[in-house]
Protein backbone atom coordinates (compact mmCIF):
# COMPACT_ATOMS: atom_id res chain seq x y z
CA UNK A 1 0.00 0.00 0.00
CA UNK A 2 2.93 2.46 0.93
CA UNK A 3 4.85 3.43 -2.15
CA UNK A 4 8.70 4.05 -2.08
CA UNK A 5 9.52 7.54 -1.91
CA UNK A 6 10.30 9.09 -5.01
CA UNK A 7 14.01 9.80 -4.32
CA UNK A 8 17.68 7.62 -3.89
CA UNK A 9 16.76 4.83 -6.29
CA UNK A 10 17.58 6.95 -9.49
CA UNK A 11 19.83 9.71 -8.38
CA UNK A 12 23.08 9.20 -9.28
CA UNK A 13 25.68 8.65 -7.12
CA UNK A 14 27.48 12.31 -7.94
CA UNK A 15 24.31 13.98 -6.54
CA UNK A 16 23.83 11.30 -3.86
CA UNK A 17 27.13 12.70 -2.84
CA UNK A 18 26.53 16.33 -3.03
CA UNK A 19 23.11 15.63 -1.20
CA UNK A 20 25.05 13.65 1.41
CA UNK A 21 27.53 17.12 1.10
CA UNK A 22 24.59 19.51 1.60
CA UNK A 23 22.99 17.47 4.83
CA UNK A 24 26.49 17.27 6.54
CA UNK A 25 26.94 21.08 5.96
CA UNK A 26 23.13 21.93 7.38
CA UNK A 27 24.13 19.36 10.12
CA UNK A 28 27.34 21.75 11.01
CA UNK A 29 25.36 24.88 10.47
CA UNK A 30 22.44 23.45 12.88
CA UNK A 31 25.39 22.35 15.70
CA UNK A 32 27.10 25.83 15.44
CA UNK A 33 24.10 28.01 16.05
CA UNK A 34 22.16 25.50 18.65
CA UNK A 35 26.33 25.88 20.42
CA UNK A 36 25.83 29.74 19.79
CA UNK A 37 22.69 30.14 21.72
CA UNK A 38 23.56 27.32 24.18
CA UNK A 39 26.50 29.66 25.56
CA UNK A 40 24.64 32.59 25.23
CA UNK A 41 22.10 31.20 27.51
CA UNK A 42 24.68 30.19 29.82
CA UNK A 43 25.89 33.25 30.24
CA UNK A 44 22.33 34.81 30.91
CA UNK A 45 22.24 32.48 34.08
CA UNK A 46 24.33 34.42 36.29
CA UNK A 47 23.90 31.44 38.94
CA UNK A 48 25.43 28.92 36.83
CA UNK A 49 28.38 31.45 35.93
CA UNK A 50 28.72 31.67 39.95
CA UNK A 51 29.07 28.15 40.32
CA UNK A 52 31.08 27.81 37.42
CA UNK A 53 33.76 30.30 36.78
CA UNK A 54 33.68 32.36 40.69
CA UNK A 55 33.10 29.23 43.26
CA UNK A 56 36.43 27.40 42.09
CA UNK A 57 38.04 30.93 41.72
CA UNK A 58 37.31 31.70 45.18
CA UNK A 59 38.37 28.56 46.99
CA UNK A 60 41.97 28.53 44.60
CA UNK A 61 42.51 31.85 46.35
CA UNK A 62 40.78 31.69 50.04
CA UNK A 63 42.88 28.40 51.05
CA UNK A 64 46.06 29.75 49.13
CA UNK A 65 45.72 32.45 51.66
CA UNK A 66 44.48 31.57 54.70
CA UNK A 67 46.26 29.01 56.10
CA UNK A 68 43.95 26.44 56.72
CA UNK A 69 45.89 23.43 55.03
CA UNK A 70 49.30 24.19 56.94
CA UNK A 71 50.26 20.34 56.36
CA UNK A 72 50.52 20.92 52.93
CA UNK A 73 54.24 22.25 51.98
CA UNK A 74 53.12 24.37 48.35
CA UNK A 75 49.53 25.20 49.23
CA UNK A 76 48.91 26.82 45.83
CA UNK A 77 50.45 23.80 43.92
CA UNK A 78 48.42 21.49 45.76
CA UNK A 79 45.38 23.71 45.17
CA UNK A 80 45.54 24.14 41.32
CA UNK A 81 45.01 20.63 40.33
CA UNK A 82 41.99 20.68 42.95
CA UNK A 83 40.30 23.61 41.60
CA UNK A 84 40.61 22.37 37.94
CA UNK A 85 38.87 19.10 39.08
CA UNK A 86 36.37 21.28 40.86
CA UNK A 87 35.60 23.25 37.85
CA UNK A 88 35.03 20.45 35.51
CA UNK A 89 32.71 19.31 37.98
CA UNK A 90 30.86 22.54 38.36
CA UNK A 91 30.31 22.93 34.49
CA UNK A 92 30.31 19.49 33.21
CA UNK A 93 27.17 18.07 36.16
CA UNK A 94 25.93 21.02 37.50
CA UNK A 95 25.76 23.80 35.15
CA UNK A 96 24.88 21.17 32.47
CA UNK A 97 22.62 18.92 34.23
CA UNK A 98 20.30 21.77 35.67
CA UNK A 99 19.88 23.19 32.32
CA UNK A 100 19.24 20.03 30.87
CA UNK A 101 17.09 19.01 33.23
CA UNK A 102 14.83 22.76 32.95
CA UNK A 103 15.26 22.19 29.29
CA UNK A 104 13.72 18.89 29.63
CA UNK A 105 10.83 20.05 32.33
CA UNK A 106 10.25 22.95 29.46
CA UNK A 107 9.46 20.64 26.73
CA UNK A 108 13.06 22.54 24.48
CA UNK A 109 14.45 18.57 24.50
CA UNK A 110 10.97 17.41 22.99
CA UNK A 111 10.70 19.73 20.44
CA UNK A 112 14.06 19.97 19.42
CA UNK A 113 13.35 16.61 18.35
CA UNK A 114 11.17 16.95 15.95
CA UNK A 115 13.34 19.49 14.12
CA UNK A 116 16.52 18.34 11.81
CA UNK A 117 18.76 19.17 15.08
CA UNK A 118 19.10 15.30 15.84
CA UNK A 119 19.74 14.41 19.17
CA UNK A 120 23.37 13.76 18.28
CA UNK A 121 23.55 16.94 17.03
CA UNK A 122 22.11 18.56 20.39
CA UNK A 123 24.58 16.45 22.30
CA UNK A 124 27.19 17.84 20.19
CA UNK A 125 26.08 21.70 20.66
CA UNK A 126 25.93 20.94 24.53
CA UNK A 127 29.21 19.32 24.68
CA UNK A 128 31.08 22.43 22.46
CA UNK A 129 28.92 24.01 25.19
CA UNK A 130 31.02 22.69 28.41
CA UNK A 131 34.39 22.49 26.46
CA UNK A 132 34.39 26.51 25.83
CA UNK A 133 33.03 27.27 29.48
CA UNK A 134 35.92 24.63 30.76
CA UNK A 135 38.58 26.53 28.44
CA UNK A 136 37.78 30.26 29.91
CA UNK A 137 37.56 28.24 33.81
CA UNK A 138 41.57 26.65 33.12
CA UNK A 139 42.80 29.86 31.43
CA UNK A 140 41.65 31.78 34.73
CA UNK A 141 42.64 29.20 37.03
CA UNK A 142 45.93 28.51 36.10
CA UNK A 143 46.13 32.78 35.91
CA UNK A 144 45.07 33.21 39.42
CA UNK A 145 47.77 30.37 40.19
CA UNK A 146 50.30 31.84 38.41
CA UNK A 147 49.66 35.06 40.55
CA UNK A 148 49.79 33.12 43.87
CA UNK A 149 52.89 32.31 43.05
CA UNK A 150 52.23 28.80 41.48
CA UNK A 151 54.87 27.28 38.61
CA UNK A 152 53.04 27.24 35.44
CA UNK A 153 54.63 23.71 33.88
CA UNK A 154 54.26 21.72 30.28
CA UNK A 155 52.38 19.16 31.99
CA UNK A 156 49.29 21.23 31.81
CA UNK A 157 48.89 20.30 28.59
CA UNK A 158 48.73 16.59 29.11
CA UNK A 159 46.92 17.42 32.73
CA UNK A 160 43.71 18.45 30.10
CA UNK A 161 43.61 15.25 28.44
CA UNK A 162 42.71 14.10 32.23
CA UNK A 163 40.40 16.77 33.00
CA UNK A 164 38.81 15.74 29.31
CA UNK A 165 38.26 11.87 30.73
CA UNK A 166 36.75 13.83 33.90
CA UNK A 167 34.15 16.12 32.12
CA UNK A 168 32.92 12.77 30.82
CA UNK A 169 32.61 10.95 33.84
CA UNK A 170 30.48 14.55 35.36
CA UNK A 171 28.77 15.43 32.22
CA UNK A 172 27.53 11.43 32.40
CA UNK A 173 26.38 12.00 36.42
CA UNK A 174 24.51 15.41 35.49
CA UNK A 175 22.97 13.69 32.47
CA UNK A 176 21.26 10.61 34.20
CA UNK A 177 20.02 13.06 36.72
CA UNK A 178 18.71 15.62 33.70
CA UNK A 179 17.30 12.88 32.70
CA UNK A 180 15.70 10.62 35.45
CA UNK A 181 14.90 13.18 37.74
CA UNK A 182 12.20 16.29 37.95
CA UNK A 183 13.60 19.18 37.33
CA UNK A 184 13.57 21.01 40.77
CA UNK A 185 14.92 17.55 42.38
CA UNK A 186 17.41 17.62 40.17
CA UNK A 187 18.47 21.03 41.38
CA UNK A 188 18.98 20.03 44.40
CA UNK A 189 20.43 17.26 43.89
CA UNK A 190 22.89 18.23 41.54
CA UNK A 191 23.71 21.14 44.25
CA UNK A 192 24.05 18.64 46.88
CA UNK A 193 26.20 16.23 44.94
CA UNK A 194 28.37 19.36 44.22
CA UNK A 195 28.75 20.33 47.63
CA UNK A 196 29.33 16.96 49.13
CA UNK A 197 32.26 15.93 46.66
CA UNK A 198 33.38 19.21 46.74
CA UNK A 199 33.57 18.61 50.65
CA UNK A 200 34.75 14.65 49.96
CA UNK A 201 36.78 14.88 46.13
CA UNK A 202 40.46 16.30 48.11
CA UNK A 203 39.93 19.46 46.03
CA UNK A 204 40.55 22.07 49.12
CA UNK A 205 42.40 20.22 51.58
CA UNK A 206 44.54 16.49 51.39
CA UNK A 207 42.40 13.54 51.63
CA UNK A 208 43.80 12.17 54.67
CA UNK A 209 42.16 14.75 56.87
CA UNK A 210 39.59 12.21 56.11
CA UNK A 211 38.63 9.39 59.02
CA UNK A 212 39.65 5.77 57.95
CA UNK A 213 36.50 5.01 56.27
CA UNK A 214 35.49 8.14 54.24
CA UNK A 215 38.81 8.57 52.68
CA UNK A 216 38.51 5.19 51.21
CA UNK A 217 35.07 5.59 50.10
CA UNK A 218 36.31 9.09 49.01
CA UNK A 219 38.71 7.62 46.80
CA UNK A 220 36.22 5.83 45.47
CA UNK A 221 34.17 8.47 43.82
CA UNK A 222 35.29 10.26 40.70
CA UNK A 223 35.49 14.28 42.62
CA UNK A 224 38.96 12.71 44.19
CA UNK A 225 39.66 10.01 41.71
CA UNK A 226 40.35 13.41 38.89
CA UNK A 227 42.00 15.24 41.66
CA UNK A 228 44.37 12.95 42.24
CA UNK A 229 44.67 12.21 38.63
CA UNK A 230 45.26 15.92 37.86
CA UNK A 231 47.28 16.06 41.02
CA UNK A 232 49.93 13.45 40.51
CA UNK A 233 50.50 14.55 36.55
CA UNK A 234 51.10 18.14 37.09
CA UNK A 235 53.01 17.42 40.34
CA UNK A 236 56.44 14.92 39.12
CA UNK A 237 57.12 14.92 42.87
CA UNK A 238 53.41 12.77 43.45
CA UNK A 239 54.13 10.59 40.36
CA UNK A 240 51.15 9.59 38.30
CA UNK A 241 48.10 8.26 40.58
CA UNK A 242 47.14 5.28 38.38
CA UNK A 243 44.65 3.76 40.49
CA UNK A 244 42.66 6.94 40.99
CA UNK A 245 43.22 7.01 36.99
CA UNK A 246 41.65 3.80 36.98
CA UNK A 247 38.72 4.83 38.84
CA UNK A 248 38.08 8.09 37.06
CA UNK A 249 38.01 5.98 33.59
CA UNK A 250 35.60 3.36 34.85
CA UNK A 251 33.18 6.14 35.94
CA UNK A 252 33.82 8.07 32.44
CA UNK A 253 32.94 4.54 31.19
CA UNK A 254 29.63 3.98 33.38
CA UNK A 255 28.20 7.22 34.06
CA UNK A 256 27.36 8.23 29.81
CA UNK A 257 26.29 4.55 29.23
CA UNK A 258 23.73 4.59 32.64
CA UNK A 259 22.49 7.91 30.86
CA UNK A 260 21.88 6.61 27.55
CA UNK A 261 20.11 3.61 29.26
CA UNK A 262 18.05 6.11 31.28
CA UNK A 263 17.84 9.38 30.18
CA UNK A 264 13.98 10.22 29.29
CA UNK A 265 13.64 13.03 26.75
CA UNK A 266 9.86 14.10 28.37
CA UNK A 267 9.14 14.73 32.08
CA UNK B 1 2.15 7.07 -8.54
CA UNK B 2 -1.30 5.80 -6.22
CA UNK B 3 -0.26 7.48 -3.40
CA UNK B 4 1.01 11.35 -4.61
CA UNK B 5 -2.10 12.78 -3.40
CA UNK B 6 -2.08 10.78 0.34
CA UNK B 7 -0.20 12.92 2.82
CA UNK B 8 -0.65 10.81 5.84
CA UNK B 9 -1.82 7.11 6.09
CA UNK B 10 -3.16 5.63 9.57
CA UNK B 11 -4.11 2.65 9.55
CA UNK B 12 -5.85 0.71 12.52
CA UNK B 13 -3.00 1.70 15.06
CA UNK B 14 -3.44 1.55 18.48
CA UNK B 15 -1.30 2.53 21.56
CA UNK B 16 -2.09 2.26 25.37
CA UNK B 17 -0.38 3.86 28.43
CA UNK B 18 -0.51 1.09 30.98
CA UNK B 19 -4.09 -0.24 31.55
CA UNK B 20 -5.22 2.86 29.57
CA UNK B 21 -6.15 2.39 25.87
CA UNK B 22 -5.10 5.99 24.18
CA UNK B 23 -5.62 5.13 20.55
CA UNK B 24 -8.07 1.76 19.84
CA UNK B 25 -7.56 0.62 16.38
CA UNK B 26 -7.95 4.23 14.23
CA UNK B 27 -7.93 4.58 10.60
CA UNK B 28 -7.32 7.64 8.57
CA UNK B 29 -6.07 9.38 5.17
CA UNK B 30 -5.02 12.60 5.05
CA UNK B 31 -4.88 14.09 1.33
CA UNK B 32 -2.64 16.79 0.48
CA UNK B 33 -3.30 20.34 1.05
CA UNK B 34 -6.24 19.71 2.89
CA UNK B 35 -6.51 21.30 6.13
CA UNK B 36 -7.64 18.16 8.59
CA UNK B 37 -9.46 18.60 12.36
CA UNK B 38 -9.02 16.26 14.77
CA UNK B 39 -11.99 16.60 17.11
CA UNK B 40 -12.69 15.32 20.37
CA UNK B 41 -13.38 15.82 23.83
CA UNK B 42 -10.01 15.55 26.61
CA UNK B 43 -7.99 12.14 26.92
CA UNK B 44 -9.96 11.05 23.01
CA UNK B 45 -6.38 10.45 21.77
CA UNK B 46 -5.86 13.40 19.79
CA UNK B 47 -2.38 14.12 21.10
CA UNK B 48 -1.36 10.57 21.29
CA UNK B 49 -2.53 10.30 17.41
CA UNK B 50 -0.77 13.41 16.32
CA UNK B 51 2.97 12.49 18.36
CA UNK B 52 2.82 9.37 16.59
CA UNK B 53 2.57 10.94 12.91
CA UNK B 54 5.31 13.20 14.39
CA UNK B 55 7.16 10.48 15.57
CA UNK B 56 7.32 11.10 19.08
CA UNK B 57 5.93 7.55 19.88
CA UNK B 58 5.23 4.63 18.12
CA UNK B 59 2.01 2.55 17.98
CA UNK B 60 1.83 -0.58 19.78
CA UNK B 61 -0.21 -2.19 16.81
CA UNK B 62 -0.93 -0.83 13.32
CA UNK B 63 1.29 1.44 11.27
CA UNK B 64 1.51 5.58 9.67
CA UNK B 65 3.17 6.45 6.57
CA UNK B 66 3.56 10.56 6.98
CA UNK B 67 4.71 11.83 3.58
CA UNK B 68 5.40 8.16 2.50
CA UNK B 69 7.74 7.71 5.18
CA UNK B 70 8.04 5.93 8.22
CA UNK B 71 8.24 8.95 10.86
CA UNK B 72 10.38 7.41 13.47
CA UNK B 73 12.63 5.47 11.21
CA UNK B 74 12.36 7.62 8.15
CA UNK B 75 12.94 10.56 10.62
CA UNK B 76 16.29 12.46 9.31
CA UNK B 77 14.65 12.59 6.12
CA UNK B 78 11.22 13.93 7.56
CA UNK B 79 11.42 16.09 10.14
CA UNK B 80 13.08 19.01 7.88
CA UNK B 81 10.10 18.49 5.80
CA UNK B 82 7.14 19.18 8.61
CA UNK B 83 6.46 21.91 11.02
CA UNK B 84 5.35 21.31 14.63
CA UNK B 85 3.58 22.95 17.26
CA UNK B 86 3.82 21.10 20.15
CA UNK B 87 0.14 21.55 22.99
CA UNK B 88 2.50 23.45 25.30
CA UNK B 89 6.02 23.90 26.13
CA UNK B 90 8.76 23.50 24.19
CA UNK B 91 10.35 27.12 24.41
CA UNK B 92 13.64 28.39 25.89
CA UNK B 93 12.54 30.73 28.98
CA UNK B 94 15.79 32.54 28.45
CA UNK B 95 15.77 33.08 24.86
CA UNK B 96 14.26 35.95 22.67
CA UNK B 97 12.08 35.20 19.93
CA UNK B 98 13.76 36.83 17.19
CA UNK B 99 16.90 34.80 18.39
CA UNK B 100 14.86 31.47 18.62
CA UNK B 101 13.68 31.92 15.08
CA UNK B 102 16.78 32.45 13.95
CA UNK B 103 18.38 29.02 16.02
CA UNK B 104 15.50 26.84 14.32
CA UNK B 105 16.09 28.63 10.51
CA UNK B 106 19.60 27.55 11.03
CA UNK B 107 18.32 23.78 11.14
CA UNK B 108 16.86 24.06 7.87
CA UNK B 109 17.87 24.32 4.02
CA UNK B 110 15.65 27.23 2.76
CA UNK B 111 14.41 28.69 5.72
CA UNK B 112 11.74 31.11 5.80
CA UNK B 113 12.72 35.22 7.01
CA UNK B 114 12.81 35.16 10.71
CA UNK B 115 12.26 39.08 10.75
CA UNK B 116 8.92 38.27 8.31
CA UNK B 117 6.93 35.29 10.23
CA UNK B 118 7.62 37.54 13.70
CA UNK B 119 5.65 40.33 11.43
CA UNK B 120 3.30 37.73 10.46
CA UNK B 121 2.56 36.14 13.75
CA UNK B 122 2.29 40.15 15.66
CA UNK B 123 5.39 39.56 17.66
CA UNK B 124 7.23 42.41 16.30
CA UNK B 125 7.08 44.47 19.21
CA UNK B 126 8.52 41.82 21.27
CA UNK B 127 11.21 40.20 19.45
CA UNK B 128 13.81 40.78 21.66
CA UNK B 129 11.72 40.28 25.30
CA UNK B 130 12.67 36.79 27.03
CA UNK B 131 10.55 34.40 26.26
CA UNK B 132 9.44 33.89 30.16
CA UNK B 133 7.87 37.35 29.95
CA UNK B 134 5.74 36.55 27.32
CA UNK B 135 2.16 36.24 27.64
CA UNK B 136 0.36 32.94 27.11
CA UNK B 137 -1.09 34.07 23.30
CA UNK B 138 1.90 35.38 22.38
CA UNK B 139 4.07 32.17 23.38
CA UNK B 140 1.51 30.26 21.19
CA UNK B 141 2.28 32.53 18.45
CA UNK B 142 5.82 32.03 18.57
CA UNK B 143 5.35 28.48 18.94
CA UNK B 144 3.23 28.58 15.67
CA UNK B 145 6.29 31.27 13.74
CA UNK B 146 8.88 28.59 14.71
CA UNK B 147 6.55 25.52 13.51
CA UNK B 148 6.63 27.70 10.19
CA UNK B 149 10.11 28.43 9.80
CA UNK B 150 11.34 25.90 7.88
CA UNK B 151 8.45 26.13 5.17
CA UNK B 152 6.76 22.88 5.79
CA UNK B 153 4.98 20.83 3.48
CA UNK B 154 2.80 19.21 6.38
CA UNK B 155 1.87 21.32 9.88
CA UNK B 156 0.89 19.86 12.60
CA UNK B 157 -1.02 22.10 15.19
CA UNK B 158 -1.75 20.77 18.35
CA UNK B 159 -4.47 23.34 20.11
CA UNK B 160 -3.02 26.43 18.22
CA UNK B 161 -5.39 28.68 19.39
CA UNK B 162 -5.78 28.01 23.27
CA UNK B 163 -5.01 30.45 24.88
CA UNK B 164 -5.01 33.12 22.59
CA UNK B 165 -7.13 36.41 22.49
CA UNK B 166 -10.05 36.50 19.85
CA UNK B 167 -7.67 38.91 18.04
CA UNK B 168 -4.35 36.09 17.96
CA UNK B 169 -7.04 34.07 16.69
CA UNK B 170 -8.28 35.95 13.76
CA UNK B 171 -4.85 35.76 12.54
CA UNK B 172 -3.62 32.02 13.68
CA UNK B 173 -6.98 31.18 11.39
CA UNK B 174 -6.29 33.49 8.30
CA UNK B 175 -2.80 32.11 8.49
CA UNK B 176 -3.80 28.43 8.23
CA UNK B 177 -6.01 29.92 5.26
CA UNK B 178 -3.51 31.35 3.04
CA UNK B 179 -0.85 27.82 4.28
CA UNK B 180 -3.99 26.31 2.74
CA UNK B 181 -3.76 28.02 -0.38
CA UNK B 182 -0.22 27.55 -0.55
CA UNK B 183 -1.14 24.22 -0.57
CA UNK B 184 0.60 23.40 2.86
CA UNK B 185 -1.36 20.25 4.54
CA UNK B 186 -2.15 21.38 7.86
CA UNK B 187 -3.06 18.96 10.32
CA UNK B 188 -5.09 20.64 13.53
CA UNK B 189 -6.65 19.18 17.38
CA UNK B 190 -8.59 21.74 18.77
CA UNK B 191 -11.36 21.93 21.10
CA UNK B 192 -13.24 24.90 19.55
CA UNK B 193 -15.97 23.87 17.01
CA UNK B 194 -16.46 27.28 15.72
CA UNK B 195 -12.74 26.62 14.46
CA UNK B 196 -13.11 23.48 13.27
CA UNK B 197 -16.29 24.35 11.10
CA UNK B 198 -14.52 27.65 9.70
CA UNK B 199 -11.06 26.47 9.28
CA UNK B 200 -11.02 22.54 8.52
CA UNK B 201 -11.80 21.19 5.07
CA UNK B 202 -12.59 17.65 6.84
CA UNK B 203 -12.87 16.83 10.53
CA UNK B 204 -12.36 13.33 12.08
CA UNK B 205 -14.48 13.25 15.41
CA UNK B 206 -12.64 11.21 17.57
CA UNK B 207 -13.58 9.35 21.43
CA UNK B 208 -12.02 6.65 23.23
CA UNK B 209 -8.93 6.40 20.30
CA UNK B 210 -11.67 5.25 18.32
CA UNK B 211 -12.80 7.56 15.37
CA UNK B 212 -16.84 8.01 15.86
CA UNK B 213 -17.00 10.48 12.55
CA UNK B 214 -15.26 11.78 9.25
CA UNK B 215 -16.47 14.24 6.69
CA UNK B 216 -16.76 17.69 5.75
CA UNK B 217 -17.99 20.27 8.15
CA UNK B 218 -21.42 20.60 6.49
CA UNK B 219 -21.74 16.64 5.81
CA UNK B 220 -21.61 16.07 9.90
CA UNK B 221 -23.92 18.49 10.17
CA UNK B 222 -26.27 17.88 7.34
CA UNK B 223 -29.13 15.09 7.37
CA UNK B 224 -28.50 15.56 11.17
CA UNK B 225 -31.58 17.45 11.48
CA UNK B 226 -33.31 18.34 15.09
CA UNK B 227 -37.04 18.30 15.91
CA UNK B 228 -36.59 21.11 18.07
CA UNK B 229 -36.29 24.60 17.31
CA UNK B 230 -34.71 27.23 19.93
CA UNK B 231 -34.37 30.50 20.57
CA UNK B 232 -32.57 33.50 22.91
CA UNK B 233 -34.96 35.69 24.45
CA UNK B 234 -35.13 37.89 27.77
CA UNK B 235 -35.26 35.25 30.97
CA UNK B 236 -38.78 34.17 32.94
CA UNK B 237 -41.05 34.26 29.65
CA UNK B 238 -44.28 32.27 30.31
CA UNK B 239 -43.18 28.74 28.50
CA UNK B 240 -46.60 27.13 29.62
CA UNK B 241 -48.52 29.98 27.93
CA UNK B 242 -46.40 29.78 25.29
CA UNK B 243 -47.16 26.32 24.85
CA UNK B 244 -50.25 26.63 25.26
CA UNK B 245 -50.78 29.35 22.60
CA UNK B 246 -48.80 26.88 19.83
CA UNK B 247 -51.63 24.09 20.35
CA UNK B 248 -48.23 21.69 22.27
CA UNK B 249 -48.29 19.73 25.13
CA UNK B 250 -47.60 22.68 28.62
CA UNK B 251 -43.98 20.75 29.19
CA UNK B 252 -43.16 21.28 25.12
CA UNK B 253 -41.16 24.54 25.77
CA UNK B 254 -38.65 24.90 28.16
CA UNK B 255 -36.31 27.31 29.47
CA UNK B 256 -32.58 25.45 28.89
CA UNK B 257 -30.77 27.86 30.63
CA UNK B 258 -31.48 31.30 31.55
CA UNK B 259 -32.56 33.35 28.43
CA UNK B 260 -32.58 30.15 25.79
CA UNK B 261 -35.71 28.15 25.22
CA UNK B 262 -36.36 25.33 23.36
CA UNK B 263 -39.54 24.58 21.78
CA UNK B 264 -40.04 20.85 21.01
CA UNK B 265 -42.27 19.97 18.13
CA UNK B 266 -42.00 19.83 14.26
CA UNK B 267 -41.14 23.51 13.11
CA UNK B 268 -43.72 23.65 9.93
CA UNK B 269 -43.76 27.17 8.26
CA UNK B 270 -47.68 27.36 10.84
CA UNK B 271 -45.85 26.45 13.83
CA UNK B 272 -42.90 29.91 13.22
CA UNK B 273 -45.98 32.24 12.26
CA UNK B 274 -47.41 30.96 15.73
CA UNK B 275 -44.82 31.67 17.48
CA UNK B 276 -44.10 35.00 15.83
CA UNK B 277 -47.38 36.08 16.59
CA UNK B 278 -46.94 35.16 20.38
CA UNK B 279 -43.55 37.21 20.41
CA UNK B 280 -45.23 40.28 18.74
CA UNK B 281 -48.93 39.90 20.97
CA UNK B 282 -46.18 39.72 24.36
CA UNK B 283 -43.44 42.21 22.90
CA UNK B 284 -40.68 40.22 23.28
CA UNK B 285 -37.54 40.68 21.74
CA UNK B 286 -35.40 38.05 20.51
CA UNK B 287 -31.73 37.30 20.28
CA UNK B 288 -31.22 34.05 18.26
CA UNK B 289 -33.38 31.61 16.68
CA UNK B 290 -32.24 28.74 15.14
CA UNK B 291 -34.09 25.47 13.54
CA UNK B 292 -33.51 22.64 11.62
CA UNK B 293 -29.38 22.07 11.22
CA UNK B 294 -27.64 20.77 14.29
CA UNK B 295 -24.83 23.05 14.79
CA UNK B 296 -21.37 21.32 14.44
CA UNK B 297 -21.06 22.00 18.00
CA UNK B 298 -24.77 19.48 18.84
CA UNK B 299 -23.39 16.74 16.64
CA UNK B 300 -20.04 16.86 18.36
CA UNK B 301 -21.67 16.69 21.71
CA UNK B 302 -23.87 13.75 20.92
CA UNK B 303 -21.37 11.58 19.56
CA UNK B 304 -19.10 11.52 22.30
CA UNK B 305 -21.79 11.54 24.95
CA UNK B 306 -22.75 8.80 23.84
CA UNK B 307 -22.55 5.37 26.35
CA UNK B 308 -21.39 7.63 29.32
CA UNK B 309 -23.35 8.35 32.41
Amino acid sequence: MSAVPPVSTTVTSASAADARKATSRRRARGVMAQTKVELALTLRRGESLLVSMLIPLGVLVFFSKVDAISSVKDPVAFLVPGVLALAVMSTAMVSLGIATGFERRYGVLKRLGSTPLSRGGLLAAKTLNVLVIEIVQTVLIVAVGAALGWDVTWRVIPALGVLLIGTVAFAGIGMLMAGTLRAEANLAAANALYLFLLFTGGMAYPLDKLPGVAETIARALPAAALAESVRGVLDPGRGFASGEFVVLCLWAVAMPLAAARWFRWEE
Amino acid sequence: MPTAAVAIEIDCIEKSYGPRRAVDGLSLEIERGEVFGLLGPNGAGKTTTVEILEGYRSPDAGGVRVLGCDPVADGPALRPRIGVMLQSGGLYPGIRPLEALQLFAAYYDEPDDPQRLLELVGLDDVGRTLVRRLSGGQYQRLSLALALIGRPELLFLDEPTAGMDPHARATTWDLVRSLRADGVTVVLTTHGMDEAEQLCDRIAIVDHGKLVALGTPSELTNGQTSNDLRFRAPTGLDAAGLATALRLAPGAVVELHPGEYAVSGEPTPALVADLAAWWRDHDVHIGELRVGRRSLEEVFLRLTQEGRP
